[in-house]
Formats: structure tokens, C-alpha cells, sequence
């Protein structure tokens, strides 16, 4: 069956028979380059949801203070909510058992100078476990410990690019920097996925920034982090927990929206994920949709062709063609066909997506891909379709006597 | 070479049975030149068609060479076309995709024979008919006679033991047909058998013996004296 005589027999028939060849080709091509174009693209899509989200942990809370806006036990509303050292120690005692870790941030923008060079930056007073929930990399020297929250110490770790701005090629590490007045010792240098703005980050002991504030215990933010075995749900019902104690800490009334806000970093990913898992599903009932659609045209276009040749299978079976030698041939020529511009419309397909790369970005699409097994099973499930379909009106032509064969015009 | 007995056929036309066949008996002997003449609609070419195992008799025997000719099934009936059969037709039947040598090569493929077998051998059939020079070309590029000639040469290819031709002649013009006409006696001198069907008088007289067939019946089966197409042709 596979002789070099019957491959010959094909490509006489595919050359003499371009526009048929075409046709089908074109079909499968076509069918397979969407295919792959779309879930590609929808790839794309949940790259940029992870991208978002890769930055930071996902099993974290932040905890930013607002203003009350109901009266609530003698107190009025309008009363500006603060956060101190009690509150994380408390936290710490009442939630040990929905705990990672727990740190404050306080922000401040401060000017940095090193000799000549000076620039804007903001610094970020934090505990040991900042580094966690921020996935600050160490490049260089440690992070704050909780030796340097005890000691007040001034010490600083700043970012791969304010070492950059300030320091050029030179070693940050050890050197003095100075920071709205105060003198910081580098104790490291960090890089961060966030971006540029991440690296231009520096932080330092909260105890510190707090020592410099005229020795104050007040907190901007918390930033806590709940154990990941919790799991979803156990997050939202710590979230709730945790807004109750603090709500009744603070005299905040229960219904007052104001007083506190917690971003849920855990929710809003779950969201954002089911969000686009929904979208995935529509993508991938289109691409199934065009698989479907590519074997119906494939199927249309065997029963033409076999249609088309009836004459000729007549013509060949007077002659002394068998019915299998009929089938063999036609099965042959349209497996040969739609491997071939099968393959095609993959390699185009996942070029393109490769071509695309970051610049649909815009369109929250990054880096479309698609997974080099689903292409090539998507392709094998068109070509056996193709060869199915084929079969069928391939057995029927076989089948035709022929003399009714002879007599088709 | 052919014995028949008693064969009948019936077409199912709707509710209404046709029935075209009505009990043929006749055998042809090795190195005849037979035309079926009769009008359209007398059997002549279901009987060919039976003849060349491109249909199926309802009833009676059929012998070619000794062998029963029955219950085939598709792949037997291809198998043994391709051996003891060649075909020529009125519409010629030239694959139109393939060249004249390709064309008349085609037999010998299905016979399992070697490239360079089918290249020679289908090149020396060519030369036979006087096409060496076309054998190259398209069927759309020849003339209805040099189709007919590729159509022999195809028939003549594999050898076979009787070639069923199915008014040749009926699609080219009296000059073309005398020359065809003049190929086929000249086959037919160095000894193969051959079945013309024609309701062409002329045509039927440049055979060796006509057999008349009328509503499914043999009426009349003579043997005639030969006119040679060669007196036609200038």
C-alpha cells in the first residue's frame, strides 16, 4: 500500500488537481491556525492575570485605618481610626492559629543623598516579614531581622536601583546613606518582579522610623499573612473574624464601612481567576467550535472530491482496481493532504503567537502560547476525522458498480 | 473463449420490472471478430456490460476461458477484468489528468507490474496505434480517433483474452471510425479475441460474424465476409 507507485499515483493526482488540493488543504489549515490562535490567545490572557498577581503573596491581608462615619459608644463619628504596636501584638495573641506572620508598613517619601548624588525615594518601615508578602529577592547583605526591630537600629535595604542611582557601579553594602537627616548603614540590596518602582524602594526597621517620629508607636498599615493550608474559604472567614476583633477594639460600630478597610489579596485573585477561567471557557468552546467546524468542511470536501472522481474510480475499477486499492488511494491522498497543511497551519499558527509576544499587552494579552502537545492532538484529531470522513463516501465510490460509475457525467 | 446460456437481466425501473435479457445463448471461439448489432434498447450493451463483469446477470451461465463467471465478489471481479479483459468505450474513458503513456500504463499497474515494465510495455502499445509521438500529451490535447487509439492501446496493454469495445466508434466521424476500424481488424488478424457492439451496419460488416439482437433476443447470428476497413481508407 505504501509503494513508491501508489505515493506516485498521489502526487500525480494532488498536482493535476490543485484547486481540490487547495481547497481541503486550505480548510485544515485554516481550522488548525484558529485552533491554535485562540487558545494561544486565551493563554495570553491568564499570563497577564498571573503576571498581575506574581508580584506579590496571595495569602495576604492589608489592614489600612479609615474614619468612622457612625457614632458608636459615646464616640462620635468622624474619628480618625489609628494603628499601634498594641495591635499587631494583639493580633499575634488572638489569631495564632490563622498566622504566617505579621508587619507594619509605614511609607514615607524622604530625600536620600550619598555624596554628590541625592534622589526622591520612598521608604517603607516594615518588620522581618515584609520581605515575604512583597517577595523581595536579597541580592546583596540580609533583610531587616527582628534584632534590628529590638534595637532601632538604622539600618537600610535598598533597591537594585537606588543602588544604581546613587551608587553607579560602586558597592552599596556597608556604606552610609543619609535620609532626611539621619544616617542609614546599607545592610542589603534587594530586586523585586513588581518593576522598576519596587526597586526603588528602601526599607528599614519600623521601630525606627517610629524612634526618628519622636519615639511614637503609631502604624500606617498591617500587613498580615494567614497560613496557606487555610485555604479559600478559610481566609474569608478569618477576614471576618479578624475585622470583628479589631472593629470592637477600636469602638468602631459593626455596620460602620469607614472605619476599616481590608484588601484580601486572596479574593480579588480568586476573582480575578475566576474571571479568567470564564474567558478561557469561551475561548476554548470557540477553538473546539473550529475543530468541529474544520471537520465538517472536511468531511463536505472528501464527498466532493469523491463525487468529482466517481468517473475515474470507474474508470480505474474497469481496469482492474480493486475496491481496496480505491480506498486506499483516496484515504491515502486526503491523509497526505491534511498532515501536511495540518503541520502548516500549526507552524503558522504558533508563530504567530510567538510573534505576538508583549505587544498586545494593551489588550491584556502577554506572551499567547499554546502548549505544543494540545497543538499537535488537535491537528491528529483532524486528520483522523479528515480520513473518517473520507472513508465513508471512499467506501461508497469503492462500492458503485462500474458501470453506474462509467455512466456519471 | 465466451459461452453464455440462458442468460437473462432485468432492470427494476420503479415498481415496473424491465426485463432487457431474455435467455442469450452464444459463444464466441479464440481469434473471432463478433459485432452485436441492434437497435437502441435491444440489450446489446447490458449484454456487454455482463460480458466484461462491469454487471451482474440475474440468471444463467457464464464461462470466459473455462472459468464460471459467478458470485464475485468486487475484489475477484477486479482482479480478473484486469486479466482476461480490455475495455474501449464510446466516450474513450481517458483519465483526463493523466498523459496518453500514464493512460495506457494503468492496466499494468493494477497488475503489480514494475515501473519500467509498465513504461515499455505501455510505450510499445503506444507505437502499435501510431501514437509514440502523443505520448506525452493530455487527452484534451489529442483527437477523438487518437483518444480512441490511446483507449486500445490501454485495452491491448495487459494482454487480456477478449476486448469488449462498446460502440467505439460511436463519437468520431466515418473516416476516424475506419481508421479505428482498421486497428481493431489488424488486432484481431494477429489473433485476439473481440466483441464489437455497434448499430452501425458499416461497422458491423468489417467483422467476421454479426449477431443480431432485438428485445432481448438473439434473432439472427451470421458469419459474413470480411470488408476490410483499409478499401474505405484513402
Amino acid at each position: 500500500m505504501f509503494s513508491r507507485d501508489t505515493w506516485k499515483e498521489i502526487f500525480i493526482s494532488i498536482q493535476k488537481n490543485k484547486m481540490r488540493t487547495f481547497l481541503a488543504g486550505f480548510t485544515v489549515a485554516l481550522g488548525i491556525l484558529i485552533f491554535v490562535s485562540l487558545v494561544g490567545l486565551s493563554n495570553g490572557l491568564k499570563n497577564t492575570f498571573d503576571e498581575f498577581f506574581r508580584d506579590d503573596a496571595t495569602n495576604v491581608f492589608f489592614l489600612f485605618p479609615g474614619r468612622t462615619s457612625m457614632p458608636y459608644k459615646g464616640y462620635k463619628s468622624n474619628r480618625q481610626i489609628e494603628f499601634d504596636n498594641s495591635d499587631l501584638a494583639d493580633i499575634k495573641k488572638t489569631f495564632p492559629q490563622y498566622l504566617e506572620y505579621i508587619t507594619p508598613r509605614i511609607s514615607r517619601g524622604a530625600l536620600v543623598s550619598y555624596k554628590e548624588e541625592s534622589n526622591n525615594y520612598t521608604t517603607r518601615a516594615v518588620g522581618p516579614g515584609h520581605q515575604f508578602n512583597e517577595k523581595t529577592i536579597i541580592m546583596k547583605g540580609r533583610y531587616i531581622n527582628e534584632e534590628d526591630i529590638k534595637n532601632k537600629t538604622k539600618y537600610a535595604v535598598i533597591g537594585r536601583l537606588v543602588e544604581k542611582d546613587l551608587f553607579g557601579d560602586k558597592n552599596a553594602m556597608g556604606k552610609y546613606v543619609d535620609m532626611g537627616g539621619s544616617a542609614f548603614k546599607v545592610i542589603g540590596v534587594f530586586q523585586d518582579d513588581g518593576g522598576d518602582r519596587e526597586e526603588r524602594n528602601i526599607y528599614i526597621p519600623y521601630t525606627t522610623r517610629q524612634l526618628i517620629e519622636k519615639n511614637n508607636d503609631e502604624i500606617d498599615q498591617i500587613v498580615l499573612a494567614f497560613k496557606e493550608e487555610l485555604g479559600y474559604a478559610g481566609a474569608m472567614a478569618f477576614e471576618v473574624s479578624l475585622r470583628k476583633f479589631i472593629k470592637e477594639k477600636k469602638y468602631i460600630h459593626p455596620d460602620d464601612e469607614n472605619g476599616l478597610f481590608i484588601r484580601n489579596v486572596a479574593d480579588q485573585l480568586q476573582q480575578n481567576n475566576q474571571f479568567a477561567n470564564v474567558i478561557a471557557m469561551v475561548f476554548s468552546v470557540f477553538a473546539l467550535g473550529t475543530i468541529i467546524a474544520g471537520i465538517i468542511c472536511i468531511s463536505n470536501i472528501m464527498v466532493f472530491v469523491v463525487n468529482e472522481r466517481t468517473k475515474e474510480l470507474g474508470i480505474r475499477k474497469a481496469l482492474g482496481a480493486t475496491p481496496r486499492s480505491v480506498i486506499g488511494t483516496i484515504l491515502l491522498e486526503s491523509v497526505f493532504i491534511t498532515t501536511i497543511s495540518g503541520y502548516v497551519g500549526m507552524l503558522i499558527g504558533v508563530f504567530l503567537l510567538r510573534s505576538i509576544g508583549d505587544k498586545l499587552e494593551d489588550y491584556f494579552i502577554m506572551n499567547p502560547y499554546i502548549d505544543t502537545g494540545l497543538a499537535i492532538f488537535a491537528t491528529i484529531i483532524l486528520i483522523v476525522f479528515g480520513a473518517l470522513a473520507g472513508y465513508v463516501p471512499a467506501r461508497r465510490a469503492a462500492k458503485i458498480k462500474p458501470i453506474v460509475a462509467l455512466q456519471d457525467n | 473463449m465466451i459461452e453464455i446460456k440462458d442468460l437473462h437481466k432485468s432492470y427494476q425501473m420503479g415498481s415496473n420490472s424491465l426485463h432487457v435479457l431474455k435467455g442469450i445463448n452464444f459463444e464466441v471461439k479464440e481469434g473471432e471478430l463478433v459485432a452485436i448489432m441492434g437497435s437502441s434498447g435491444s440489450g446489446k450493451s447490458t449484454l456487454l456490460n455482463i460480458l466484461g463483469m462491469l454487471d451482474v446477470a440475474d440468471e444463467g451461465d457464464y464461462h470466459l476461458d473455462g472459468v464460471p463467471i459467478k458470485n464475485m465478489n468486487e475484489t475477484k471481479a477486479a482482479q480478473y477484468r484486469n486479466k482476461f479483459l480490455g475495455f474501449i468505450f464510446q466516450s474513450f474513458n481517458l483519465i483526463n489528468y493523466k498523459t496518453a503513456l500514464e493512460n495506457v500504463a494503468l492496466p499494468l499497474y493494477y497488475q503489480g507490474k514494475s515501473r519500467k515494465v509498465r513504461q515499455e510495455k505501455a510505450m510499445k502499445y503506444l507505437e502499435q496505434v501510431g501514437l509514440k509521438d502523443w505520448s506525452h500529451h493530455l487527452p484534451n490535447e489529442l483527437s477523438g480517433g487518437q483518444k480512441q487509439r490511446v483507449a486500445i492501446a490501454r485495452a491491448m496493454v495487459g494482454e487480456p483474452k477478449v476486448l469488449l469495445a462498446d460502440e467505439l466508434t460511436g463519437a468520431l466521424d466515418s473516416t476516424t471510425s475506419y481508421e479505428v476500424m482498421e486497428l481493431i481488424q489488424k488486432i484481431n488478424d494477429e489473433g485476439n479475441t473481440i466483441l464489437v457492439v455497434t448499430h452501425e451496419v458499416d461497422i458491423a460488416h468489417m467483422c467476421k460474424r454479426i449477431v443480431h439482437l432485438r428485445d432481448g433476443i438473439i434473432v439472427k447470428d451470421e458469419k459474413i465476409k470480411q470488408k476490410r476497413a483499409s478499401e474505405y481508407v484513402q
